[in-house]
């Protein structure tokens, strides 16, 4: 140390050397946990079944497929329009949680992350007991059907609606003060102040959700499958090629067009990246909203009905996973939870899940925000930095079942040395880490660039180590983003289905993937069950982040305040 | 005195336990792959494991699409010993990927010849059959005044307009069920003149195999056409369901096993492929399905009508499975560009 502070280069470059050995060693498992398995599933786009080169004909065959144009015009369109939805709903109840002085903010922000706490089947079970053609409320959608375009926009409003909360929140939770001050000195008006400073501070939280709801909406296949009816969408078609055909070579085909979005995601990225600039600089003042009724009160009612909505699909789902048989006899019982009778691993699939998700969420954080802190702050122009980021964007852009398959084809193949995670718990925990990967590393972006990089230099110039910085400032100020990104990789992989269905063994089978098995015996009511229980399991890990907020706010915040 | 009576125990605990444990770690345990239902799984390993001692099942169980797809992907490095209890069209497949191992387990050669592989030594055999079918809802019909149907052609009915739903032949094994009985008992032209005048009357075409037939439960649609096994559970629960099996010739696949090609247990798996073609293998299925592939053996299931076994067409598998691709290109030429929304 004394050696290396007598020559201060050499901290730097020793340092520098650091950093870039930490961001290859995230490149090797993003390489290793992403890329080599995707690599290996997409090459068979250009093979036939038997495995030799065709060149671009399987992509010619599948542009002749009938209903093609239309899929992929539907999957265009419900997308874009559940993004126009999903985004100013979203923005609205994160500004109100950040911005206003409205009651029960902790009440609101719990809520928000209903639609993820449950596995998709739930609201979809819910939206047909309440719009089905025996549902209880099917007036109010004037004699049209439920399956197809209106349950998918609707379904996947509800779904995407926290993973777009979760990006503003963060994006707006940290403002400074100064500007909002100079605004009002400047005699500018709440919606100028609005326009001139709030949007352009939130704008990289903005495109992120855009791309993250857009990106969710097209490769999803489980709402259209079960809501959707026979409205073709491209997701569906890769369902049809992997599950239906077998035909693994026009599955990766569909899966590759299906990373267009994450190309232009990425290009997205890259555009919001150019225009920022530190956020919070080291002589931020934190913001702090006064009490004002003609903003909090509005956005009071707006919090209030995506909570009556939120909650009472979630409601009804809960009821009907006490009801014996919806809707012929609606009599309550309690048999349903009683898994076992129903499912062979019965209660035993939800404790794997809990293992599989705690796991993901520990040293998926790790990983994700180190690597994220690495991008941002090393060498963000290398290569190597482009390289990861462009990685990072990728797994939001793959549907699930092609990341399944591609991880069969990867870590099942007889030569490979790390053969030997196949079939456990392990390669579950990595298949969810990387299959969530995007929005957490968005969000541990979105964190980390609100900091000004002043921080670092602070640090540099008294000689502290990047290292002891990023421990003793970054993360602490970070910390109610980590546990967001931490609990965000806990229930995502509770409730996931579509990759783990390829590689769960006799004794790893999750409660998502149980819920389905249910489902699909016609034991609906059982399959509610699970999915609720799978949710009180991750609502109450929700909870005690809640509640221990306070404590890390305290410990951790307290520079913020004045 | 009390030292001595707790030792006393642990030994004769220990007695009694250590060979049981030792029994255990003889067994060998089978990576059984199946698309049986749930709630067969638990009496076939407990017929299995008390015919064959020397086994423990551990059963990885999924739809038939899904589990085919996995079986398929992990062709080069197989981890299952076995499958047990999937559609002879998945196995087909396999076979013709040369991913079974022939082996003619004791007292095959018994099995219907159409119940079991034509190669010898045999590449699988057949446990029983399951046939296209259709869930009827008795409460709808009453609500909509939807005749009963018989056969298929009463489908063709225009009282029926809007009302049945069946899985798409390219997403879901049980909707090509369907679409190759209609071909084999119509002809080529006649069946696709059917499933035109069908296409009227369909409300939509759904991607998973089962949905029609529990959603005909929940009184979501009047009819979905599917398998008759799938109705039996529905029916314990209390749904108003009646399972019509069709006059006019209905499609069938069979569920059959198969040892993997590259199995780490190749003796104790093959003691399982003998127990699975056995008499009393054949009453368990029985139990379950209305007919299995060993003659002679009265299947126990009820509510089949009688002469249900005349109903099965006469259906050549490999045939069927060889023009699989070309009858899914023809019906999503006819139907899938048409299949846009009517709702």
């Amino acid at each position: 140390m004394s050696d290396a502070a007598l020559r201060p280069g050499a901290t730097v470059s020793l340092e520098a050397r650091a950093l870039r050995g930490g961001l290859l060693l995230a490149f090797a498992v993003l390489l290793a946990g992403l890329v080599l398995p995707l690599g290996t599933l997409l090459l068979r786009a250009f093979q036939d079944a038997q495995g030799s080169f065709v060149g671009l004909s399987n992509f010619a065959e599948y542009a002749t497929t009938p209903s093609l144009r239309q899929a992929a015009w539907n999957s265009v369109w419900t997308a874009a329009l559940t993004t126009m939805l999903v985004v100013p709903l979203a923005f609205g109840f994160a500004y109100a949680l950040t911005r206003s002085c409205i009651p029960a903010k902790g009440f609101f922000r719990a809520v928000m992350l209903l639609p993820v706490l449950a596995p998709s089947l739930l609201p979809a079970l819910a939206l047909i007991y309440l719009f089905g053609n025996q549902g209880m409320l099917r007036d109010l959608l004037f004699g049209n059907s439920i399956y197809g375009p209106i349950g998918i926009v609707v379904a996947q409003v509800f779904y995407c609606f926290p993973h777009a909360a979760l990006i503003l929140v963060v994006a707006l939770s940290t403002a400074d003060a100064r500007l909002y001050e100079a605004a009002t000195v400047l005699r500018a008006g709440h919606f100028r102040i609005f326009g001139t400073v709030t949007l352009p501070l939130a704008r990289y939280g903005l495109v992120s959700a855009s791309v993250v709801v857009f990106t969710l909406v097209v490769t999803d296949f489980g709402i259209p499958k079960v809501i959707g009816g026979q409205f073709p969408v491209l997701a569906t078609d890769v369902y049809k090629q992997v599950v239906g055909l077998q035909n693994f070579n026009m599955g990766a085909v569909v899966g590759l067009v299906l990373l267009l979005p994450a190309l232009l995601a990425f290009a997205a990225d890259r555009w919001a990246n150019r225009q920022r600039s530190g956020l919070i600089s080291g002589r931020a003042v934190p913001y702090v909203p006064q009490p004002r009724r003609a903003r909090d009160l509005p956005l009071l009612g707006l919090c209030v009905l995506v909570a009556v909505a939120l909650v009472g699909l979630v409601a009804v789902a809960g009821w009907g996973s006490l009801v014996t048989f919806w809707p012929y006899n609606l009599s309550l019982t309690l048999r349903n939870y009683d898994f076992d009778q129903f499912d062979t691993a019965g209660w035993s699939a939800l404790w794997n899940s809990v293992r599989i998700a705690a796991a993901a969420a520990i040293c998926g954080t790790a990983l994700i925000f180190t690597t994220a802190w690495l991008l941002e702050r090393g060498t963000p122009g290398s290569a190597l930095a482009s390289a990861v980021r462009f990685i990072a964007g990728v797994p939001l852009a793959v549907p699930g079942l092609v990341l399944g398959l591609a991880f069969i084809l990867f870590f099942n193949h007889p030569s490979n040395p790390l053969g030997f995670l196949y079939g456990t718990l392990a390669i579950l925990v990595l298949n969810g880490v990387v299959h969530f990967y995007t929005v957490m590393h968005l969000t541990a972006v979105t964190a980390i660039r609100q900091l000004d990089p002043e921080f670092e230099s602070v640090g540099a110039s008294l000689k502290v180590p990047a290292v002891v910085t990023f421990r003793r400032v970054t993360v602490p100020i970070c910390l109610p983003a980590i546990l967001d990104i931490a609990v965000y990789a806990f229930v995502n992989v509770m409730t996931t289905v579509s990759a783990v269905i390829f590689l769960y063994g006799p004794d790893t089978k999750p409660a998502s993937v149980a819920v389905v098995h249910m489902d699909e015996a016609g034991q609906s009511s059982a399959a509610a069950a699970m999915a609720v229980t799978i949710l009180a399991i991750t609502a109450s890990v929700k909870l005690l982040q809640l509640a221990t907020g306070g404590l890390v706010a305290r410990a951790t915040q307290g520079w913020r305040q004045r | 005195m009390h030292r001595r009576t707790l030792t006393a125990t642990a030994l004769a605990l220990a007695c009694t336990l250590l060979p049981a444990a030792a029994e255990a770690q003889q067994r060998t345990r089978l990576t059984v792959y199946t698309a049986l239902e749930n709630e067969q799984l638990a009496p076939f390993k407990r017929a299995a494991e008390a015919a064959v001692p020397s086994i423990e099942i551990a059963w990885v169980r999924d739809s038939t699409g899904i589990i085919t797809a996995r079986l398929i992907a992990e062709r080069q490095n197989p981890r299952a010993d076995m499958v047990w209890g999937l559609s002879v069209f998945s196995l087909l497949q396999m076979e013709a990927q040369e991913m079974l191992e022939p082996y003619t387990p004791q007292g095959a050669e018994a099995l219907r010849p159409n119940f079991r592989s034509d190669r010898s030594p045999m590449t699988w055999t057949g446990m029983d059959a399951f046939v296209s079918a259709i869930c009827f809802n008795t409460v709808v019909a009453q609500q909509r005044n939807l005749p009963r149907p018989s056969s298929w052609a009463d489908l063709l009915n225009p009282a029926y307009r809007g009302q049945i739903v069946m899985p798409n032949p390219a997403s879901s094994g049980t909707g090509f069920l369907s679409v190759a009985g209609w071909l084999g008992a119509q002809g080529n032209d006649a069946a696709w003149n059917y499933m035109t005048g069908l296409h009227e009357n369909i409300q939509l075409y759904t991607h998973s195999g089962s949905a029609p037939c529990n959603n005909a439960a929940r009184g979501e649609y009047g009819m979905g056409i599917s398998f008759d096994m799938r109705a039996v559970t529905l029916r314990n629960q209390g749904a108003p369901i009646e399972i019509i099996v069709p006059t006019d010739g209905v499609g069938f696949d069979l569920e059959a096993t198969a040892i993997l090609r590259g199995s780490r247990n190749m003796e104790a798996a093959k003691r399982l492929a003998d127990f699975a073609v056995s008499r009393p293998a054949m009453e368990l299925y029985g139990r379950y399905y209305a007919l299995v592939a060993l003659p002679g053996v009265q299947p126990s299931v009820q509510n089949y009508p009688a002469e249900f076994e005349q109903r099965l067409v006469s259906q050549d598998f490999r045939d069927v499975a060889l023009r699989r691709d070309a009858i899914l290109r023809e019906w999503a030429s006819r139907f899938d560009s048409k299949s846009a929304p009517r709702n």
